[in-house]
C-alpha cells in the first residue's frame, strides 16, 4: 500500500534552497540518516563487484565444500546450500531490488503522469472515464493483482518489473490527478486561458511544474514498497530465478534451512529491510522538509 | 485590583511582542484593551493564561489574580485557575467549538473537570444557559448547528457556571454582526452587573469598545501608549497615536462617545 | 444523505463490475491449459475436449465472460480445478480464518499506534518522536515473510514460548474437538463453551498476527502523529486548554478525536491490504487461511480460483472503502454537500 497521498503537501509546496534547505536538514536527523543511508545503497550497489570477495558466487558458481558455512572471517555471511557467499551475494542484490524499483516507478510516472495531467486539466467525462479505470486497478491491493497475473505469466524479473507497474500507475495518476485538478482551477491559470496562451503552453509551464513535487516525495516513500513488493514476489518463486541473487529467492532458498543455518535467510531480509526503510526514511523527511506547516510546528 | 497585570514581557525568540508595564482590571469592571491588529492583544490573554509557550513564546513578568502571582505556578496549578477562575472567550465562535462534540458535552466535560458531580454540571449548565437566554436544548446540537452569537453565549455560559471571577474576551465580537454583537455585548454588562465580573474585552473595533468599557488602554506593537476611563480616552487622548486611531473611527471622531 | 449514499454504491457496483471483467481478461492470459490440469496428467485428448466442454471453455470469450457475470451474482464462482469443489465455499472455508488473523493485527496494530502517535504529536522533534517516527518506519519497510521466519525462530522454536505453528493444539482435536458454527474459531470456540480450544487458538495466533501487525501499526502511528499535529493549532484546542483541561486530555481526548475520521479510513483501507500480507505468513505458520489455497491454486494454475480469490479480495477492499465513504459522510456533513 502506497502512503495516502492526502497526508502529502497541498500543490505548491517547495523544496527549500540554501539556507532554508540547511537549516531544514539540521532539524531533521532522520533525513539525513536516510539520505546518507540511501546513497550508501546506490554506492554499494554500483561497486559490488569490487567489493564483493567471490563475485562468482553472484552468478552460477557453486562450491560443494563450502556448503552451509557459518560466518567467519572468509564468508562475512556464511555460506548458502550451494557453498555461494553470501556476502557477496548480498552485496550483488543491491543492483536488483533497487534497480527494478526505479524502473517499475519509471514506468508508473511515465504513463500516470500524462493521464493524470488530461484528467486533472481537462476534466469532464474525460476526467470520469480515466479515474474510473485507476479505481478499477485501484481496488486491488498491489500485491494481490501482481500475485494474479504473475502467476499467468512466466516467472522472471520482467514479469515482476510488468506486474508491479501495473498495480502501480494508478495511484500515480489519482496523485497527478489531483493536483493537476487543483492547480488548473487557480485563477492565474483562468487569466492565461482568457489571455490566450495555448493549452499545452498552460500545461507545461504551469500544470506539470506545479504538480511535480509532491510526486517526488511520493516516489522516494515508493521505492521501499515496491522493493518489498519485489522481494515478496520472489520469495513465492514468481520473480527471478536462482542463480540470481535476488534477496527474496536468497530467503525463500533458505528457509529450508533455516532452523540450522540461520544466516542464509537473516543477511538478505536485513538487507531487504535496511533498504526499503532507508528509502522511506528519505521521503519521510522530504516530504516533511516540504510541508508548509513545517515552521510552525517547531 | 482584582486581575493586575504588570511589566508584562512576552517574546518569540528575539521578537518582543508584548511589553505591558501595567495593565489591571478590578471586580465589577469592563476594561478594554484596544489596538489595531497584530499589536499583541492576543497574546496577552494566552500569557495570562499561562499557555503562551504553546505557540513558542516565552513570558515574563507578573500576573496577579487577587494578589496571588500566577506566573511561577506549575501547570497542574494553573489548570485550576483556567476555566474556573479566569475564563476565556475567542474571536470565531464556530471554530472555538470542537466540531465533532455536541456543544453541552464539551461544558459538562469543563464542569465536572473543575470538581462538579453529573447532576450538579447538569444543573449549573442549565442555569447557566437560560442566564444567558438560550434554551438548555442547544446543548444537544453540535456547534454547526448553532449561530455565532449562540455559540458565544455558550461560552459566557461556561464562565457563568463556573462563577469564574474573571473574562478574557479577545474579540468575542468581531465575528459576528452588529445586532448580534449589541445582545453580546449586553450579556457582557449583566456579567459585570449581576456577577461583579472583571472583564478584559480585547478587541480592533475602537466604536464597540468606547460603548461598552469603563477603561481604556490602548496598545501600540505590544506597549499601552494610552490609558485611562473611557470618556477621557475618547474625548481627550493624550497620545499622537491614540488620537490618530480615534480620527480614523468615523463615530467617535464626529464627538464624545455615547 | 441518501442521494449520497446511493451516488456511492452506484459507483462501487460500478468498480465492481470492472473488477470482474479484469479478472477475466487476467484469467484468459493464461498460457497454460486449464482443461489440461482439471482432467489430470493421464487424460486423453478425448478427456480433455470433454473437460474443456464441461468447463465451458470451448465457447466463444464474451459468451464465457457473460456466464461468468451471470454465475457471480447468482453466487455460482466457478469450480475449483484443484479442490473440484466449488470456488465459493473453498472461499468460505478458508476465509474466516484469514479475517480472523487480519483482525486480530489490526486489533494489535491500533492498541500500539494510538499511544505512541499521542506520544509523537506531543512532544514533536524530541528524542522520543524521532525513535517513534523510526520506528513506525522501520514497521512500513518490514519484510514480513521474513520478521515471520524470524520470529517464528526466535520466540517458538528458541525460546520455547510461543506454538511454532497450526491454529492450535493438535492434542485439542481429540481432547476438545471445535464445532464449528460460524466458522469463526475465535467465536465459535466460547460460543460452544470450548475454553481450552480458545486459549489455544489466541496463542496460536498471536505471532502471526503480530508479524501482519508491523505494517499496519507503522502506517497508523505515523498517520496518527500527522492528524493530531495538524489539529493541534486549531482554536478549539486553545479553547479547551483555557478551560482548563490538561495536555493529556487535550491530545488523548479532544485531538484524537478529530484523528479517528481519517484514521477509520485508513484501518479499512490497510485491511484489504493486510489480508494479501497474510498469504505470505499463513504458509509459514501452517495458519489454515486464504493463503494456502492462493498458493495451491496458483502452483496448479486454477484460474477459477484465482479468480476467485482475487475477486473477494477486491470486493473487501470495495466495501471496505463503500462503508468509510457513508461512516465518514454520516458524521460530516460537508462532505455529502460537496
Amino acid at each position: 500500500m502506497i502512503e495516502a497521498p492526502s497526508t502529502l503537501p497541498t500543490a505548491g509546496a517547495r523544496l527549500p534552497r540554501g539556507q532554508s534547505l540547511r537549516r531544514g536538514l539540521a532539524d531533521n536527523p532522520l533525513l539525513l540518516a536516510g539520505g546518507l543511508l540511501s546513497a550508501l545503497i546506490v554506492v554499494i550497489a554500483l561497486l559490488a563487484p569490487l567489493l564483493a570477495p567471490f563475485p562468482g558466487d553472484a552468478g552460477s558458481a557453486t562450491h560443494p565444500f563450502l556448503v552451509l558455512r557459518p560466518p567467519s572471517a572468509q564468508h562475512w555471511f556464511g555460506t548458502d546450500n550451494v557453498g555461494r557467499d553470501v556476502y557477496s551475494r548480498v552485496l550483488y542484490g543491491a543492483r536488483i531490488s533497487p534497480l527494478i524499483a526505479v524502473i517499475v516507478l519509471a514506468i508508473s510516472c511515465a504513463v500516470g503522469i500524462p493521464l493524470g495531467v488530461t484528467a486533472g486539466y481537462f476534466g469532464g467525462w474525460l476526467d470520469e472515464a480515466i479515474m474510473r479505470v485507476t479505481d478499477i486497478f485501484l481496488a486491488f491491493p498491489p500485491l494481490l493483482l501482481a500475485l494474479a497475473l504473475a502467476a499467468v505469466l512466466p516467472a522472471s524479473i520482467t514479469t515482476v518489473i510488468i506486474v508491479i507497474a501495473l498495480t502501480w500507475w494508478p495511484w500515480y495518476t489519482r496523485l497527478i490527478r489531483g493536483q493537476a485538478a487543483s492547480v488548473a482551477g487557480r485563477p492565474y491559470i483562468d487569466s492565461c486561458r482568457a489571455l490566450g496562451v495555448s493549452r499545452w503552453r498552460i500545461i507545461f509551464r504551469h500544470i506539470l511544474p506545479n504538480s511535480i513535487t509532491p510526486l517526488i516525495v511520493q516516489v522516494s516513500l515508493d521505492v521501499g514498497g515496491v522493493i518489498l513488493t519485489v522481494s515478496a514476489l520472489s520469495f513465492l518463486g514468481l520473480g527471478a530465478q536462482d542463480p540470481t541473487p535476488d534477496w527474496g529467492l536468497m530467503v525463500a532458498e533458505g528457509q529450508d534451512y533455516f532452523l540450522t543455518s540461520w544466516w542464509v535467510v537473516t543477511f538478505p531480509g536485513i538487507a531487504i529491510l535496511v533498504t526499503a526503510f532507508a528509502f522511506t526514511l528519505l521521503g519521510d523527511g522530504l516530504r516533511d522538509l516540504m510541508d508548509p506547516k513545517r515552521i510552525f510546528l517547531r | 485590583m482584582r486581575l493586575a497585570i504588570t511589566n508584562l514581557e512576552v517574546s518569540f525568540g528575539d521578537r518582543r511582542v508584548v511589553d505591558l508595564a501595567e495593565l489591571a482590571v478590578g471586580e465589577a469592571e469592563i476594561v478594554g484593551l484596544a489596538g489595531e491588529s497584530g499589536s499583541g492583544k492576543s497574546m496577552t490573554t494566552l500569557a495570562v493564561l499561562g499557555l503562551a509557550h504553546t505557540v513558542g513564546a516565552r513570558v515574563s513578568g507578573s500576573v496577579r489574580l487577587d494578589g496571588a502571582e500566577l506566573t511561577g505556578l506549575s501547570q497542574r496549578e494553573l489548570r485550576e485557575v483556567r476555566g474556573r477562575r479566569i475564563a476565556a472567550i475567542f474571536q470565531s465562535p464556530a471554530l472555538t467549538f470542537s466540531p465533532v462534540y455536541r456543544v453541552g458535552s464539551i461544558v459538562h466535560r469543563a464542569l465536572r473537570l473543575h470538581g462538579m458531580t453529573r447532576a450538579e454540571a447538569a444543573a449549573a449548565a442549565e442555569r447557566a444557559m437560560r442566564q444567558v437566554l438560550l434554551p438548555p436544548g442547544l446543548l444537544d446540537r453540535y456547534p454547526s448547528q448553532l449561530s455565532g452569537g449562540q455559540l458565544q453565549r455558550v461560552a459566557i455560559a461556561l464562565a457563568l457556571a463556573l462563577h469564574a471571577e474573571v473574562l478574557l474576551a479577545d474579540e468575542p465580537t468581531s465575528a459576528l454582526d452588529v445586532t448580534v454583537q449589541a445582545e453580546v455585548l449586553e450579556l457582557l454588562r449583566e456579567l459585570r452587573d449581576r456577577e461583579r465580573m472583571s472583564v478584559l474585552f480585547i478587541s480592533h473595533d475602537l466604536a464597540v469598545v468606547a460603548e461598552l468599557c469603563d477603561r481604556v488602554a490602548i496598545m501600540q506593537h505590544g506597549s499601552i501608549v494610552e490609558h485611562g476611563p473611557t470618556s477621557q480616552v475618547i474625548t481627550a487622548p493624550a497620545s499622537p497615536y491614540a488620537a490618530e486611531l480615534l480620527a480614523s473611527v468615523p463615530r467617535l471622531a464626529a464627538g464624545a462617545g455615547q | 444523505m441518501i442521494v449520497y449514499v446511493a451516488r456511492r454504491v452506484a459507483l462501487a457496483v460500478l468498480v465492481v463490475a470492472g473488477v470482474i471483467v479484469l479478472t477475466f481478461v487476467i484469467a484468459h492470459l493464461v498460457p497454460g491449459d486449464p482443461a489440461a490440469t482439471w482432467a489430470g496428467p493421464h487424460a486423453s485428448a478425448a478427456q480433455i475436449a470433454a473437460a474443456r466442454r464441461y468447463l465451458g471453455l470451448d465457447r466463444p470469450a464474451g459468451v464465457q465472460l457473460l456466464s461468468y457475470f451471470g454465475g457471480i451474482l447468482s453466487g455460482n464462482w466457478g469450480v475449483s480445478i484443484h479442490t473440484h469443489q466449488p470456488v465459493l465455499s473453498d472461499l468460505a472455508g478458508a476465509a474466516p480464518a484469514s479475517l480472523e488473523l487480519v483482525t486480530a493485527a489490526l486489533i494489535i496494530a491500533l492498541v500500539v499506534a494510538v499511544p505512541l502517535g499521542l506520544v509523537s504529536a506531543r512532544w514533536p522533534g524530541r528524542a522520543s518522536d524521532q525513535a517513534i517516527r523510526a520506528g513506525s518506519i522501520l514497521g512500513v519497510s518490514m519484510p514480513i515473510f521474513w520478521l515471520a521466519l524470524i520470529l517464528q525462530l526466535v520466540f517458538a522454536q528458541r525460546l520455547r514460548l510461543l506454538p511454532v505453528t497450526g491454529e492450535f493444539s493438535p492434542s485439542l482435536l481429540f481432547t476438545h474437538p471445535l464445532t464449528r458454527v460460524t466458522g469463526f474459531g475465535l467465536i465459535d470456540a466460547p460460543l460452544t463453551g470450548n475454553w481450552p480450544m480458545f486459549g489455544s487458538i489466541l496463542s496460536h495466533l498471536l505471532l502471526p498476527a503480530i508479524v501482519v501487525a508491523a505494517y499496519p501499526a507503522g502506517l497508523l502511528t505515523r498517520m496518527i502523529r500527522a492528524q493530531v499535529l495538524d489539529t493541534v493549532g486549531d482554536a478549539h484546542i486553545q479553547m479547551v486548554r483555557a478551560m482548563g483541561f490538561g495536555e493529556g486530555a487535550v491530545f488523548g481526548r479532544f485531538a484524537m478525536k478529530l484523528a479517528w475520521n481519517p484514521v477509520a479510513a485508513a484501518v479499512a483501507l490497510v485491511f484489504a491490504y493486510s489480508l494479501v500480507n497474510t498469504f505470505l505468513v499463513e504458509a509459514i505458520f501452517d495458519w489454515p487461511g486464504l493463503g494456502a489455497y492462493t498458493t495451491a491454486s496458483i502452483t496448479s494454475l486454477d484460474t477459477p480460483a484465482i479468480l476467485g480469490v482475487t475477486l473477494f479480495i477486491a470486493l473487501v477492499y470495495v466495501v471496505a472503502n463503500l462503508a468509510v465513504d457513508i461512516f465518514q459522510a454520516a458524521i460530516d456533513p460537508r462532505i455529502r454537500l460537496k
